[in-house]
């Protein structure tokens, strides 16, 4: 095990005009033992980032280096992937489909550790370990679900206890149901064993909930690393704000410590002067149903989903917002209601300002 | 490999050049060649329809509707496989030399070859999804409407692609159309090559068999660009739910029973009658083991050389897809499409030019047995290495593993069965092989194939018999091969997602 650093990380593909840059000067830090997801839109780069720390790729420019030691950049000679003692966990698994469950875990096993009882003992400590049965050991690839698939890849990139495993949309071919409880199970197996990972997503909801860490990508940079709470509430900008969530954006006037907009006065998170927008997150906004306090609105769609449910309202100044509320009790279309913002909110210098 | 697969293009190629257009015109522009054209295209035409007729017919019937015993009748159906087309032509012509002509050709060639077609369009009506058929049925259409609307316009690349090596058979088919009396390109090519060593006029009208096969690859390798998965959605294909036939069902259990007894019944009872006449005279012990373990060592060796020549084809053309790799997986295709005569004829002038020692020899016919079934090495194990993506390299050189450690454990293990399959495949048409081998082989080596044919074509059909019944058990194993890579196990993905 070992902490994960990288710095400065470039890769481009293709050459001349038509030249695409990935992944544009990236630098991040894993620490030890702990849980990084990296959360970016489809083309963003954060597969070829997952593949460059893997080995498959050597980065243009910038290092990569586990613990002290570098494995690819400053001069060094790219480590190949075989000798990185990272763990891989690909998109829907991967497992070799001529070999079971115990084969398939005991495989990156030395020799003598894989046919013996050390090699038996380690793949029923690792099934164990990703909360399968122990009669899986002799099943085949074919015989298992996805979720299962995706156990068993997991148990045979720990098996050789990596100093990193890194895993590549491993829920995304997972029905809903399944996503939930693999994921889990994914991330009680990697705390017990302290492993670092690096998870790469663009399910905004899995980023947040499964990590210590979350890595925002887009276009190839990374544009903001910061633990899950902070990178909702706290976005480095509004495109990461309606990224990582649904998000109200309004325009408003700052001074000091708040700042007035359609939704009346709200307090910052930081200072600021002048023109801003502002950033609310929609359970920011209270909706009154009995109380005449705030700003006046009348309900226009109301999406309902047991837990909680969406109320788009519009202000009578024409503003449309969004809020979200419990489900315990809620308006319907055409109703008027009062709304206020609660907790802090963060400003921003607005689209087009120098 | 792709080099040597070219050889026999490059020397129809030279030879057009160095004779030049005038000279050509005069050798082809003769009332014989458009006669042997004539024949050449009806047949053809004639047989491609009829097989495919035949083969769609049959595959409907066996799969799709609740006609009796149809694992049996399948089986059954496959079974013409393992008969060459040149025995079944020897046990229907030793039968009544009467079947001879268009109409002996037409049907014998027809009942040879329908299983090209048959084969395929079973393999895509297993794997159609029937959720297809069923919303069309939702829709309000009627069972006819739905097979003519949605299962045959799924079913054309099978049926297209089986009635092509139905066509490209038959251009290079010699052994049957000889025995039968029905004079096309590939027997002319045969006679005057025998007859008079005449390398100018065999030349020239092998230029237009070599012309004719190429329209039909190119149709081909349009049709291979134009393929779709037949299956769009994820999850388990049920089987559909067979059609009733009612009192359809005997008249069609009758008619199926029919074309095997005509396909399968015949051959067996002619090849049978003669084997009981022939052998009670003599049987001939030693030169029986002497050309079966030439054959079988012959075959043993291009099969290897063939199967080790499709590898590194195969893994340029999927693991480093580029323009010249596809250009050299698509060389292999155009000399299967070149008949046996072509290659055998383009061999014995280049040997005799460039490398005079080889000639005569067996390297010389296991180069051309490698020419001849690279493509059936190279599709088989083509499918096998597309079951073992990249990402299962990755992730073993993610566990620790070198690239040799990762071939051994790895891709090796995933592509085994498909070398074996292709092996098995190339050892079955060698063994049968009989154009290329008549010219081909070393002086004082006999074959199945040759024996066979020297008797046959002498009329000493009992003399013939053994050889041909030897034949027909060699490709046995190969076509339960061929029937169990149809099965729908071997079609479903291993992994599924």
């Amino acid at each position: 095990m070992s902490s994960l650093s990288i710095t400065g990380v470039t890769k481009s593909f293709g050459t001349g005009p038509t030249a695409t840059r990935a992944v544009d000067d990236v630098t991040l830090h894993v620490p030890h033992g702990s849980f990084t997801t990296v959360l970016g839109p489809s083309g963003c780069g954060k597969t070829t980032l997952l593949r460059l720390i893997a080995g498959f790729l050597v980065p243009d420019a910038g290092s990569i280096a586990f613990g002290d030691t570098t494995v690819a950049g400053d001069g060094v000679r790219p480590v190949p992937p075989q000798a990185r003692h990272v763990g891989y966990v690909p998109q829907e698994g991967a497992l070799f489909p001529h070999l079971d469950v115990a084969a398939n875990i005991a495989f990156g096993l030395p020799g003598h550790a894989r046919a013996g009882r050390e090699g038996r003992e380690r793949v029923a400590e690792m099934l164990d370990l990703v909360e399968l049965p122990a009669h899986f050991a002799d099943r085949r690839p074919d015989e298992l679900s996805g979720g299962q698939q995706q156990r068993v890849a997991l148990a045979r990139s720990l098996a050789p206890q990596p100093a990193v495993v890194l895993l590549d949309e491993p829920f995304s071919s997972l029905d809903a149901s399944l996503r939930g409880t693999t994921a889990i199970a994914v991330r009680r197996a990697l705390a017990a064993t302290g492993t670092t990972a690096l998870l790469v997503t663009h399910d905004q909801n899995e980023a947040l909930s499964l990590a210590d860490q979350v890595a925002v990508m887009r276009g190839g940079r990374l544009v903001q690393s910061a633990p899950p709470a902070e990178v909702y509430l706290s976005p480095s900008d509004p495109q990461v704000a309606e990224f990582v969530g649904r998000a109200v954006v309004l325009p408003g006037t700052a001074t000091d410590a708040r700042a007035t907009c359609a939704l009346g006065e709200v307090v910052l998170s930081e200072a600021a002067t002048g023109p801003v927008a502002l950033m609310i997150r929609p359970e920011q906004v209270y909706v009154d149903l009995t109380h005449a306090e705030g700003v006046r609105g009348s309900v226009e769609e109301v999406s309902y989903y047991g837990h909680d449910c969406a109320v788009q309202v519009r202000l009578d100044d024409g503003t449309s917002v969004l809020a979200r509320m419990a489900g315990v009790r809620h308006p319907v279309a055409g109703d008027t209601v009062h709304l206020r913002v609660t907790g802090l909110v963060r400003a921003y210098r607005p689209a087009g300002a120098p | 490999m792709a080099v040597l697969a070219l050889v026999p293009l490059a020397y129809v190629a030279s030879y057009v050049v160095a004779i030049g257009p005038v000279d050509l015109w005069q050798l082809l522009a003769r009332p014989r060649i458009a006669e042997l054209l004539r024949n050449t295209i009806t047949l053809a035409l004639a047989c491609m329809a009829a097989t495919s007729v035949l083969g769609v017919a049959l595959a409907v019937l066996v799969e799709r509707t609740d006609l009796p015993g149809r694992r049996l009748w399948h089986g059954l159906l496959v079974a013409p496989l393992a008969v060459p087309a040149f025995v079944n032509g020897y046990a229907w012509v030793s039968l009544d030399r009467g079947i001879n002509g268009f109409g002996g050709a037409f049907a014998v060639v027809t009942l040879s070859y329908y299983p090209l077609v048959y084969l395929p369009v079973v393999a895509m009506l297993r794997r159609l999804d029937p959720a297809l058929e069923e919303t069309a049925f939702s829709l309000g259409h009627s069972r006819t409407r739905t097979f003519r609307t949605v299962v045959l316009p799924q079913l054309r690349p099978a049926l297209l692609g089986g009635a092509l090596l139905v066509g490209l058979h038959l251009l290079a088919e010699f052994g049957a159309l000889s025995l039968l009396r029905f004079p096309t390109f590939t027997t002319a090519i045969y006679d005057q090559y025998g007859s008079t060593f005449n390398g100018a006029a065999a030349t020239a009208m092998a230029v237009v068999l070599v012309l004719l096969c190429l329209v039909l690859l190119l149709a081909d390798l349009r049709l291979r660009g134009d393929r779709r998965y037949a299956r769009v959605g994820r999850g388990a294909a049920r089987t559909a739910v067979p059609l009733a036939l009612g009192r359809w069902r005997l008249p069609l259990l009758a008619t199926v029973g029919g074309v095997v007894v005509l396909a399968l019944g015949v051959p067996a009872f002619s090849l049978l009658r003669w084997l009981v006449a022939g052998t009670s005279t003599e049987f001939p012990v030693a030169e029986l083991t002497e050309a079966l373990v030439a054959t079988l060592a012959l075959a043993l060796a291009g099969a290897v050389v063939t199967t080790l020549a499709a590898i590194p084809v195969v893994w340029l053309a999927v693991r480093h897809r580029g323009w010249a790799s596809t250009v050299i997986e698509r060389s292999t295709y155009v000399a299967n499409a070149l008949p046996g005569i072509v290659v055998g004829l383009a061999l014995v002038v280049a040997s005799l030019r460039l490398v005079p020692v080889v000639y005569q020899t067996a390297g010389l016919l296991v180069a051309a047995y490698a020419i001849l079934f690279l493509p059936r090495a190279v599709v088989t194990v083509r499918a096998g290495l597309e079951q073992a993506p990249v990402v299962l390299d990755d992730v073993s050189h993610s566990l620790g593993l070198g690239p040799l450690a990762t071939a051994r454990r790895v891709t090796l293990p995933l592509i085994a069965p498909s070398l074996g399959a292709g092996a098995a495949l190339v050892f079955l048409a060698i063994s049968t092989e009989l154009t290329a081998t008549l010219m081909l082989s070393p002086i004082g080596t006999s074959t199945l194939a040759t024996e066979f044919w020297s008797a046959s074509s002498e009329l000493r059909y009992g003399a013939a018999a053994p050889y041909a019944l030897l034949l027909v058990l060699v490709s046995i194993p190969a076509t339960v091969l061929l029937m169990r890579a149809d099965s729908p196990a071997a079609q479903t993905e291993r992994v599924p997602a």
